[in-house]
């Protein structure tokens, strides 16, 4: 793995679910225990990728940016 | 019958009444014939649910003809024929257009007694709450949506889909029916809020009875919840009083949008065991008793 490289980005603005979900899913398995930023713009996605997040053993930092875009910050908490 | 109903029903003689429904959707599953028997299950189960037997149907069919093989249309038209002939029910004609987007189901034309008609509203203090099939085709229909969905558990919500409510339906002909509805895209707490909303009975649902389709807990988890069963539970939130304590995802699966759900039964207290017992013996192996009807909080369900 690269050093210094740009936080992982999961940008899922304009696609229903599930398909939020899977990308997420997909950008944790190829990057354990790093953070993750996920941009939605659904209440829907915000709920089903934070619940994904939160199962997967990350903490969710949600920002709202404006109406229902949101982004959303992935911690992996430490064991 | 002045709320919304699951058909409508008008009278033709004292003893004579027809029932008419119409449903028709996009495919949610891959297998064309299998789409064919779930559209077909999912439209005569209107019928069912307000006591009525199916008699005759139409198909109604958009299908993208330049871009789709015709053979697709002729596998989902035979597994919709294969069901209703396992229902009894004949096929009489249809209308097809040319649509970008597939879609298939029925109008289903049936005969019920006009005194006998199930309302969704009747419900009675001392009721016992019947669900004859388990929750959770929403959320495994999502997983399979995104490719993440086990073949094993994807199976057995087909096979909950393209089942009948036939033989649920009458069995509990068998018994005093107050009322009854069948589990669809409002969910399981969805459709149970209509049985109530604005009467002066209320409803106490034992969450940890209701039967669920295995995988559905764990994909709940994963977030592959559709938007459907997040609105139903945005939507009806106010109606339910949590008396203990509960996941939220257990709650979105109470809430679950169903594709072809069972029928939701409410029947007096002291008979609601034997057709329990007799749905069983049926094969109606998911059946359960899931709650009951009270006088307080009116118009409100406690989920227990």
């Amino acid at each position: 793995m690269k050093k210094g490289r740009a936080m992982v980005e999961v940008d899922v603005r304009g696609f229903s679910c599930p398909i939020p979900v899977v990308r997420t899913k997909k950008a944790i398995d190829a990057n354990p225990n790093q953070p993750i930023v996920v941009l939605v713009e659904t209440a829907v996605s915000k709920e089903n990728v934070s619940r994904l997040a939160r199962s997967k053993g990350y903490s969710v930092q949600i920002e709202q940016v404006v109406g229902d875009e949101y982004h959303l910050l992935l911690t992996p908490l430490m064991k | 019958m002045e709320r919304a109903e699951d058909a409508g029903v008008y009278k033709l003689s004292e003893d004579l009444a027809i029932v008419q429904t119409l449903d028709f959707f996009t495919p949610i599953v891959d297998d064309p014939y299998t789409f064919g028997e779930v559209a077909v299950a999912n439209a005569l189960s209107d019928v069912y649910a307000m006591g009525g037997e199916p008699i005759v149907a139409m198909n109604i069919v958009c299908f993208p003809i330049k871009k789709m093989d015709i053979s697709i249309l002729q596998q989902i038209l035979l597994g919709g024929l294969d069901k209703m002939r396992e229902a009894g029910v004949i096929l009489v004609g249809g209308h097809s257009v040319e649509d970008d987007e597939l879609k298939y189901g029925l109008s289903v034309t049936g005969v019920i007694h006009p005194e006998r008609v199930w309302l969704n509203t009747g419900a009675k203090v001392g009721d016992k709450l019947i669900l004859t099939k388990p929750l959770g085709t929403g959320i495994i229909n999502t997983a399979l949506k995104g490719g993440l969905a086990d073949e094993e558990l994807v199976a057995k919500s087909i096979k909950c889909m393209i089942a009948l409510n036939k033989k649920a339906s009458e069995l509990a002909m068998e018994a005093e029916v107050h009322a009854c509805t069948d589990v669809t895209g409002f969910g399981f707490l969805g459709h149970a809020c209509e049985m109530i909303e604005g009467t002066d009975v209320g409803m106490v649902i034992y969450s940890s009875v209701v039967p669920v389709l295995p995988g559905t807990e764990e994909y709940a988890q994963m977030g592959l919840i559709p938007a459907g069963t997040i609105r139903n539970r945005d939507f009806r939130l106010p109606m339910i009083e949590l008396a203990t304590e509960i996941s939220d995802e257990r709650l979105l699966i109470l809430f679950d949008a169903q594709t072809s759900g069972g029928l939701l039964i409410s029947v007096p207290g002291q008979e609601a065991e034997a057709l329990l017992k007799r749905m069983h013996e049926e094969s109606i192996e998911e059946a359960a008793i899931v709650g009951e009807v009270v006088d307080e909080p009116k118009g409100k369900i406690v989920v227990k």
